[in-house]
């Protein structure tokens, strides 16, 4: 296995005067040419942490590693990493080719040389023939393509982003989502980026690190961190959850069972490995829950065999409605008083007419499909 | 606020009434007095108290002749040194108000306020004060003096003369001096101001691709505060060219200004119409700076888009 790029160790950031750390003993390995997203709240510490990479804030214990050198006391501008600011930060007083070309006059690339690196930088970023524009001249999106041409001029070893997307509006964000990827793909320099948008980091991400508190809740490839989450946290930062508290009843190694009041019995194909009466959560996505008519749900129930009776069954009354074109989003009020959200695809044109405000309901779910948090 | 703006539009009449005051206060005060002395300026003495308008030219042709010329020119050159030192000095001062942390800025800020909430005759007479043949400056200098010649003693040199205060008051050197420290927060306030509205990303940004902080200054935070400078030194050279009591305080017979010369002519020489005449003359060189400012700024403005 290659050697990691970035090797973060134990690192924390604490300000003065501030009560919890920043970042609390954070450690991670990046792999060169990885697309590394750094998922999170605001406040949880993700861009501190980045702005640590660039060098712009100075760890408070723990080192970070480089391409195997510590940078400790290397400062922004002598770091072999490049970012991309929020704000983008694009220079107003030069022209587009400008920005692009500062860092190489810095760096001492000059002439020929430099001028076929702006325009190679350009052409990337899908700029070309706007180089002599002023930044106020170009849209927001365009300016972004501005910062990143300017970034990856300099031939990174790692390029940091920092809220990529968040200022552009919804439509321009997905088209964004896949150009970064592709872009990523085509320089092949380890990326990591920060956001708070969990589809962003789903679509574009190889690794997430889920961040709360300063600490990485998780870290995982982005549909072991949807289908398989490792705390309530993570299950509920990360996409729409249903979460139960319950016991555990059944552990063996090919099966296991919760009692939750909430929601009912509830039927695992797998084990959990908790101590047997242990107070744990369910964690049910809306998608995962089947809709149907009461009575209709027990018997697609029965018939499917993966449960004991009265395993994977609920019955209540809807009480909320939301169409969404793909989708309708269903509140609906247990028989124990408990909420849950379901949500079901509108596979045909009147699909969302089935159901609707005070209709009872029963529901169904798959043996595999919920999962066991024991924090 | 749109609908706010549309009302005074629609409702001229009692918008008229708000403003005609203070426009019925200045055209009272301000451009009648300015007009009258606008006319002086084309008159002559025909007695102790009795000027009369003759449209003559006199005035204007005495102005212009050398002795007169090379006092303006001495007083702008003047003005423009010390707009030059509040930059350089009043910059960095700016730079780090701006840098400060939220709990110092105001504090700066208000070090910098202070002086404007005393008066200026009693900052003079307190510069001067300290100026002085016995003032503290020389004391101090005395004292680094008598240190040095110790020292010396110390390896075995024979020891300095005795100190002999220097001459730090009456001369261009003091009147420099002073107006700098007059003048200073007039510079700092829009620079800070031109600063603290900078994208502190942009910096980052600067440093992230490699320049140092040195590269980083002149090509990213000059350039970007150059509003800032422009209002800077526009807001410290006009007054600064027009400054009477700092010259006339601390300056020696060789430091008169300009306005200086003005003062003379309304009193000791009570020749109203050349005073008027000489007024008018630097009433349009601020105007013809002001003018160059704005078509700068309005050229700055076409070449952004």
């Amino acid at each position: 296995m290659a050697e990691p790029i970035i090797q973060i160790r134990n690192v924390s950031k604490r300000y003065p005067g501030s009560p919890v750390a920043a970042v609390d003993d954070v450690s991670l390995d990046i792999m060169p040419g990885e697309f590394f997203v750094l998922l999170g709240p605001s406040g949880c510490g993700k861009t501190t942490l980045l702005r640590m990479i660039a060098g712009f804030e100075i760890p408070t214990s723990g080192t970070i590693l480089i391409d195997g050198q510590d940078m400790a006391a290397v400062p922004p501008n002598k770091r072999p990493v490049n970012m991309v600011f929020q704000s983008y930060a694009v220079f107003p007083h030069m022209s587009v080719e400008q920005n692009v070309g500062y860092g190489l006059k810095i760096a001492g690339v000059r002439g020929d040389e430099a001028s076929a690196r702006v325009r190679e930088a350009l052409e990337l970023v899908k700029l070309d023939g706007l180089g002599s524009r002023k930044p106020d001249q170009l849209s927001g999106g365009q300016r972004q393509r501005v910062a990143l041409a300017r970034s990856l001029v300099m031939r990174p070893k790692v390029l940091l982003l920092d809220e990529p997307l968040s200022a552009l509006d919804a439509k321009l964000r997905a088209q964004m989502q896949f150009e970064l990827s592709d872009l990523q793909d085509q320089v092949g320099i380890t990326f990591i980026t920060v956001t708070h948008d969990q589809d962003e980091a789903l679509s574009m991400a190889g690794r997430i690190a889920v961040m709360n508190k300063g600490e990485v809740a998780q870290l995982a490839s982005p549909s072991d961190l949807y289908e398989f989450p490792a705390n309530r946290f993570v299950a509920d930062f990360v996409g729409s959850v249903n979460l139960f508290e319950g016991k555990l009843t059944l552990d063996e190694p090919d099966r296991a069972a919760i009692d939750c009041p909430g929601l009912g019995k509830v039927y695992l194909g797998h084990g959990v490995t908790g101590p047997h009466g242990a107070d744990v959560w369910v964690a049910l996505r809306p998608e995962k829950i089947y809709l149907h008519v009461p009575g209709k749900g027990d018997a697609i129930r029965a018939a499917a065999k993966d449960a004991p009776e009265d395993h994977n069954l609920a019955r209540g009354t809807i009480k909320g409605m939301s169409y969404l074109g793909d989708i309708t989003l269903y509140e609906i009020k247990l028989d124990s008083g408990a909420m849950i959200r379901v949500s079901r695809p509108n596979l045909s044109r009147h699909d969302q007419e089935d159901f609707t405000w005070d209709d009872r309901v029963s529901m169904h779910w798959r043996a595999d499909s919920p999962v066991v948090l024991l924090s | 606020m749109a609908g706010a703006l549309q009302d005074w539009r629609q409702h001229k009449r009692p918008f008229a009434a708000i403003v005609s005051a203070p426009i019925f206060w200045l055209v009272l005060f301000f451009l009648v007095p300015m007009g009258i002395v606008w006319l002086y300026s084309f008159g002559q003495n025909v007695g102790p108290a009795a000027i009369e308008i003759t449209g003559t030219l006199d005035n204007y042709k005495r102005a212009t002749e050398w002795l007169y010329l090379s006092i303006f020119l001495k007083s702008l050159a003047v003005a423009a040194l010390v707009t030059f030192i509040c930059l350089i000095v009043g910059f960095p001062v700016a730079m780090a108000i701006t840098f400060a942390t939220e709990k110092w800025r105001p504090w700066l800020l208000l070090a910098i306020m202070l002086p404007f909430w005393t008066n200026l005759l009693i900052r003079t007479y307190a510069l001067m004060m300290l100026m002085g043949q016995n003032g503290y400056a020389n004391k101090g200098l005395g004292a680094m003096w008598d240190g040095a010649s110790w020292l010396r003693t110390l390896v075995g040199l024979q020891p300095l003369e005795a100190w002999t205060p220097v001459q730090l008051l009456y001369n261009n050197f003091a009147v420099v001096l002073g107006l700098v420290y007059v003048h200073l927060p007039f510079m700092v306030l829009p620079l800070y101001s031109a600063l603290d509205r900078l994208d502190k990303s942009l910096i980052e940004a600067s440093l992230d691709l490699g320049a140092g902080h040195f590269r980083t200054l002149m090509k990213i935070v000059v350039p970007l505060a150059g509003s800032g400078i422009a209002a800077g030194v526009m807001i410290t050279l006009i007054p600064a060219l027009g400054a009477y009591l700092t010259p006339d305080l601390m300056g020696g017979t060789d430091s008169q200004m300009i306005a200086n010369v003005i003062e003379r002519q309304f009193k000791r020489a009570n020749d109203w119409p050349f005073g008027a005449a000489l007024s008018f003359l630097l009433i349009y060189a601020m105007f013809a700076l002001v003018a160059l400012q704005s078509l700068r700024g309005s050229r700055a403005k076409v070449g952004a888009h």
